[in-house]
């Protein structure tokens, strides 16, 4: 067992190297850098920077240098010093704004996954135990209704449907009042008010496809002589399907792990852009466009970092679960 | 089930069995598929508006650019069949712009006074039809200036969204299926030559498969496309996203066509042409890719989705398609804040279209799926 997960580790490390290297690339991709867009955006407001000025920067900044030298630098200071870099668009460390936001979204996150499970599970097993039943059909409906509707649009959706009918305006995480105010009871109820609509958007969107999983996998166990001989051991109906096949039914689940939570992330992006949560998606989004590349990379390195420890998870959890993988 | 048929029913059921016996293998499939009656539907569906994306100049009544400036955010026409109880057949009634005298708030209301028969082939705005010939017939319209007919209302510039909806079919549907071509083309290759050769060249597909998937999807395609210049030309624009969005889609088709590879590697047909000397070329595409088309046909139609999925989510965020290129996602961004969806809650039509598309391909995907499955019932 431990000689899977050190090998497991040791691969991670190569993979992350890549994608480092390749969250790197893809920021330095667009044609001009920061100075541009930040020139661009003087521009915009009816300011001006000489070329002088400009090329100044960038030797401040280091731009010129070839890629791999600013790769180097880039990635020695995070490894060597934590140190992530400077976002030129804030004027402040990148290390000081995307902790708290990727703490809310690894909440929101992680959340939204449990609640994915406590839905699509029992779901599932109902499905399957009831096939073709009336609920069956009204979760199969729901199921590929959350697997059609973009989370975006869910979003918008919910935002409408709960400020036209229900007079609420959820938007954002807190109410303007609670914003900056210290924690207390009041915060955490309007906390609450609000957080329901970004765990239902992402849980319905993930709790689609796995209830359909689940019930899958639970159809081909049931069907298993096992199952046969459990029941007519006399064992009660909850007591044989909980304790056999839905264990082995879950299997998929474990090994999905890893995925669900890149899956989480993606649409996180674009709900708390529509429902404009203090996630990483915005300032992601808003980094990007303005090229603001040690933000942007940061970002998705650490979103990347996040998700390959995921998959390791979900690898070491299968093999402890499942001893077939353990051995193959 | 045909065993326990009643004596008279015996030669039609024996008529029936060799019929299933000659069939060839496209009969069958395409008699499974029949029994879906969902993915019937849906391919109905498709076929639609896949025509009308195609004739959207003709289907649209309006030009989808232009601009109405007393007609901004109109709600959609209702049709009506009596007028004054009295049947008339389909019309719609004119639209009056009032002023609310105390917000000073634009609102519509339905001019009871004038009625105006909606037309069939009706002779409107000019367009160019892909540029291969000019004409100025819409599939419906009506006969008055001063007037329109908005089935899904219009957006805050005045312009049709109907008309503006069937143009942005166009650019995300075909989106959806080049990016799938795209797909399809590496997806294959990649996953032919990793399930055939197998060894160290499929473990290195294997991982590059597995690391493209590590990476949060949406961050990454953000990442690509916002590398591309605004300046470009929209058209090329367009195909590039379509190559993002099928960089990352292609691992989903090549990990079919592998294990695909992998049950029929070792067949007997294989070997014997292997024995008689065919190339690898000729061995994999001559024998074995035509034993699995139909499950390629099916992963590619579950694969479409994503990427309509995927271009209007890019597009909503300002990433993917810009304005002037109407698509579903470009629609949306009307649609973004709360303001004017509690407006205009039609401007959200877009979303419907995409819901029902991705639908669609869905249920057309999985019944492809199953009719193609020999193991099937």
């Amino acid at each position: 067992m431990i000689a899977f997960i050190l090998r497991r580790a040791l691969l991670a490390i190569p993979t992350l190297i890549f994608i480092s290297f390749i969250a790197f690339v893809i920021i330095q991709l667009p044609p001009g850098d920061y100075i541009t867009a930040y020139a661009a955006e003087l521009r915009h407001q009816g300011e001006y920077i000489t070329e002088a000025q400009e090329a100044a920067m960038r030797a401040q900044y280091g731009l010129n240098d070839p890629l791999v030298v600013q790769y180097w630098r880039w990635i020695s200071n995070i490894v060597l010093h934590g140190d992530f870099g400077y976002s030129l668009q804030w004027n402040a460390p990148v290390s000081s704004l995307i902790w708290d936001r990727l703490a809310i979204t690894l909440a929101i996150s992680t959340l939204s996954l449990v609640f994915t499970w406590i839905i699509a599970i029992p779901v599932g097993v109902y499905s399957a135990t009831r096939q073709y039943s009336v609920l069956d059909y009204v979760f199969t409906v729901f199921g590929f209704l959350g697997k059609g509707i973009p989370d975006f649009l869910l979003a918008l959706i919910l935002l409408w449907i709960s400020f036209v009918y229900l007079n609420l305006n959820v938007g954002g995480l807190f109410s303007p009042q609670f914003q900056s105010a210290p924690w207390s009871v009041a915060k955490v109820i309007d906390l609450l008010q609000h957080i329901w609509i970004p765990l239902v958007v992402l849980a319905t969107g993930g709790a689609a496809g796995l209830i359909r999983v689940m019930r899958a996998n639970m159809l081909d166990e049931l069907g298993k002589p096992y199952v046969e001989t459990a029941y007519a051991q006399g064992l009660s109906e909850s007591r044989v399907v909980w304790s056999y096949p839905v264990r082995v039914a879950l299997n998929p689940f474990i090994s999905t792990v890893g995925w669900a939570l890149p899956a989480l992330f993606s649409g996180d992006i674009i709900t708390a852009v529509v429902l404009n949560l203090p996630t990483t998606g915005p300032l992601l989004l808003q980094a990007l466009k303005m090229q603001d590349m040690y933000l942007a990379g940061s970002f998705i390195l650490v979103l990347s970092v996040f998700t390959v420890i995921g998959t390791l998870i979900s690898d070491i959890l299968l093999a402890w679960f499942d001893p077939r993988i353990r051995y193959a | 089930m045909t065993d326990q048929t009643l004596p008279a029913a015996a030669p039609q059921s024996a008529a029936r069995q060799e019929d299933l016996y000659t069939a060839k293998p496209w009969q069958l499939v395409w008699r499974r598929f029949t029994k879906h009656t969902l993915a019937v539907i849906s391919l109905w569906f498709l076929g639609i508006i896949i025509v009308a994306a195609i004739f959207a100049d003709m289907v649209a009544p309006y030009d989808p650019f232009e601009v109405q400036r007393l007609r901004t955010l109109a709600p959609p026409t209702g049709i009506h069949l009596f007028h004054e109880g009295q049947f008339v057949g389909p019309f719609v009634y004119g639209l009056k712009r009032e002023r609310d005298p105390e917000t000073a708030r634009v609102h519509f209301e339905d001019d009871l006074e004038k009625v105006l028969p909606i037309q069939l082939f009706y002779a409107g705005d000019d367009y160019n039809f892909f540029g291969l010939f000019k004409s100025n017939i819409h599939l419906f319209g009506i006969d008055d200036r001063r007037n329109q007919i908005n089935l899904i209302g219009t957006d805050d510039l005045g312009r049709d969204v109907f008309s503006r909806l069937m143009h942005g079919a166009r650019v995300s549907l075909s989106a959806g299926l080049v990016g799938v071509a795209f797909a399809f083309v590496l997806g294959l290759t990649l996953g032919s030559i990793s399930g055939y050769f197998g060894g160290w060249i499929d473990s290195s597909i294997q991982r590059l498969m597995e690391f493209i998937r590590s990476i949060p999807t949406i961050p990454l395609w953000m990442g690509l496309a916002a590398a591309l210049p605004i300046a470009w030309d929209p058209l090329f624009v367009y195909v590039l996203i379509t190559l993002i969005l099928a960089l990352i889609g292609w691992t989903h088709l090549a990990r079919v066509v592998r294990g695909q590879f992998f049950a029929i590697r070792n067949e007997d047909y294989v070997l014997a042409a292997r024995l008689a000397g065919a190339s690898e070329y000729r061995i994999i595409t001559k024998h074995m890719l035509p034993s699995m088309t139909s499950y390629i046909i099916a992963a590619l139609t579950l694969a479409v989705p994503d990427m309509i999925l995927g271009e209007t989510a890019l597009s909503f965020l300002g990433l993917g398609l810009r304005p002037p290129v109407v698509s579903w996602g470009v629609l949306l961004q009307d649609a973004q804040n709360l303001r004017s969806i509690s407006m205009a809650p039609w401007l959200l039509a877009p979303g419907a279209a995409v819901v029902l598309t991705v639908l669609a391909f869905n249920f057309l995907g999985d019944g492809l799926r199953d009719a193609a499955d020999p193991y099937g019932q």
